[in-house]
């Protein structure tokens, strides 16, 4: 492994492929189950895939916690107008690096996800959305495109199953906004990744207007599983109401960061210690944000939860994309808040006034905090605006600055309060 | 406007992945695998792929001021492209961001007077867990130090 060391709590169902000698290639993939699923398919009536889908407790991986089989089940059954099964590899989330993986080592996972995605709903063309700066996945992926062609695994009649179906990749150039599903559909028209107000959702009018299934690269890469095993028994690695297992991105202040696959539910203090080898240097846990930069942060004695969308969602935060960042006790929270605020006013598209401007002042107030020119009534300030973007705007974003802002602010406002009136930060200081 | 034989077959087969008549889709590619060989977003490449892509000038320049990775400005040879986003400042990107520009002589976005190198703090690249992590044009280069980069920027410069 390249990257980090597998580690032996991991339930390696999507990544069982990492690491095998030339992982990539199709005779990998057909050697160790690869297509299995795709056959089972089309031996399956689509209503028969989606049950199965929606069986498995199947969440959408991107962060929302979407359950998948609903989600393709929305897409009309008329055939009026062409479908499109939209893979989004946009993968941006800070904190989160797993999709890079997913595609990397095993590719053709990806289009049988796509295949079985586009069998039931009956779309023929599809895209993967992969960001701009991932130029060598989409080497990878046109790689195994062709060679998925060259086997008849894709174009026409499929394995002589009369079906058929073309993918294809598409760069992006530098948008976090276009991780977004609407944003992202916009961008894949030609167009600024501005997003579009909902409804109708992307099930209904996505590409072109044109029926579409969007999800996330990891929604895709477990759904040749789901068919292969069965629905059950991929809900049965998880927790209730969420199924299988998720690829978790371990960052920031621990032993052995890295990418393990581990199931649904799994505790995220063990997480931090077992998995990842505690924190390092031997420093005391102090926050972690469970999952990507718009998740709200937990406090270290809040960490001792099952992750999964529900429990996560009942401690006041969110699963979001499975970036698992770790800080120990000499990180400052002022200093946290406000690079996740600089990203957030820099990705900002624009579009909708109370993200645009609410992310470059809370960006500005933050600044000056922790600079030392904050003064008392800056923190009501930033609770006000902060309120006024929750849930104003087209897209998440708004909500994605606004709810991580407001956690640190309320978990730790000793530490912001201490920043106050002219006083220095108090880790640069300790640091110095 | 003419390009190589290589650029060429690619545009020809970005404008057949999408259905008829969707050909605006194939502009972003077309602007960034055009800049990869060009240098930069010139006016020139602007009308061009308008042209071929059946939208206006103005159209294509919307794509253009939009994404970050798009630049009308020449950037050096090498482009370095450093995250300091949460992950990577936890461990350490801020001060290699600090160290870069120092070496190097130049600031944001700014290009070093031989054109060898330019700098860019960059937001998250999806490199969390292996960070602090830069890119230099499409190549990573992960759980950098200052020591490392050092090398990396030697190495850089022996290729001159």
């Amino acid at each position: 492994m390249p990257y980090n060391e597998p580690s032996p709590l991991e339930v390696r169902v999507l990544s069982k492929r990492f690491g095998l000698p030339h992982s990539q290639s199709i005779e990998t993939y057909l050697a160790t189950e690869g297509y299995v699923a795709w056959r089972r398919a089309l031996e399956m009536t689509p209503e028969q895939i989606l049950d199965e889908v929606k069986a498995s407790n199947l969440r959408g991986r991107g962060g929302a916690g979407f359950p998948t089989g609903m989600k393709w089940s929305f897409v009309p059954r008329t055939p009026d107008k062409p479908k499109y099964i939209v893979v989004n590899a946009d993968e941006s989330e800070p904190g989160t690096c797993k999709d890079r993986l997913l595609m990397e080592y095993d590719p053709h996972q990806l289009i049988e996800g796509m295949l079985i995605a586009a069998r039931a709903v009956d779309a023929h063309r599809g895209y993967i959305y992969i960001r701009g700066e991932y130029r060598y996945l989409i080497d990878i992926m046109d790689r195994a495109i062709a060679e998925a062609y060259e086997r008849g695994y894709l174009g026409k009649n499929i394995v002589g199953s009369g079906f058929d179906f073309d993918a294809y990749t598409h760069t992006g150039a530098g948008a976090y906004e276009c991780g977004e599903e609407s944003a992202l559909l916009e961008s894949l028209e030609g167009k600024r990744g501005i997003p579009r107000i909902r409804p109708p959702f992307p099930a209904a009018a996505g590409l072109y207007q044109c029926p579409t299934v969007l999800n996330n690269v990891e929604s895709f890469c477990a759904v040749p599983a789901i068919l292969r095993d069965g629905g059950a028994a991929f809900a049965a690695l998880g927790t209730p109401r969420n199924g299988g297992t998720r690829l978790f991105c371990i960052s920031g202040h621990v032993n052995r960061p890295g990418v393990y696959e581990l199931p649904m539910g799994f505790n995220l203090l063990r997480m931090i210690d077992e998995v990842a080898g505690g924190v390092r240097g031997g420093k005391k846990l102090k926050a972690v944000i469970p999952g990507g930069s718009s998740c709200p942060v937990l406090k270290a004695g809040e960490c001792d939860l099952p992750m999964d969308f529900d429990s996560l969602a009942k401690a006041k935060s969110m699963l979001g994309s499975g970036g698992v960042v770790v800080m120990d006790e000499d990180t400052c929270m002022v200093k946290a808040a406000l690079r996740i605020m600089r990203f957030y006013a820099h990705e900002s598209c624009g579009w909708c006034i109370p993200c645009r401007e609410g992310t470059v002042w809370l960006k500005k107030i933050l600044t000056r905090v922790h600079e030392g020119g904050g003064v008392e009534s800056d923190i009501p300030l930033i609770h006000e605006l902060s309120d006024n973007m929750l849930g104003r705007t087209f897209c998440p974003l708004g909500d994605a600055a606004a709810m991580p802002t407001l956690a640190f602010v309320e978990k730790f406002r000793g530490e912001f309060e201490a920043h106050l009136n002219g006083r220095p930060c108090p880790f640069e200081t300790v640091a110095v | 406007m003419t390009f190589s034989p290589e650029l060429e077959a690619k545009f020809e087969k970005l404008l057949t992945s999408y259905p008829a008549g969707r050909e605006r889709s194939a502009v972003v590619p077309m602007l960034i695998y055009a800049q990869d060989e060009l240098g930069a977003v010139t006016p020139e490449l602007i009308d061009e792929v308008a042209r071929r892509t059946g939208i206006s000038p103005l159209q294509v320049n919307e794509a253009v001021t939009y994404y970050s990775m798009l630049h009308k400005q020449p950037l050096g040879k090498h482009h370095i492209q450093i995250c300091t986003n949460i992950s990577c400042m936890l461990t350490g990107g801020a001060e290699l961001w600090e160290h870069a520009c120092k070496k190097l002589g130049i600031g944001n976005k700014e290009v070093t007077a031989d054109g060898e190198f330019s700098l860019e703090e960059v937001e998250c690249i999806g490199a969390c867990s292996w960070a602090p992590a830069l890119q230099v044009n499409y190549e990573f280069q992960h759980q950098m130090t200052p020591e490392k980069f050092d090398r990396l920027v030697e190495g850089l410069r022996k290729l001159q």
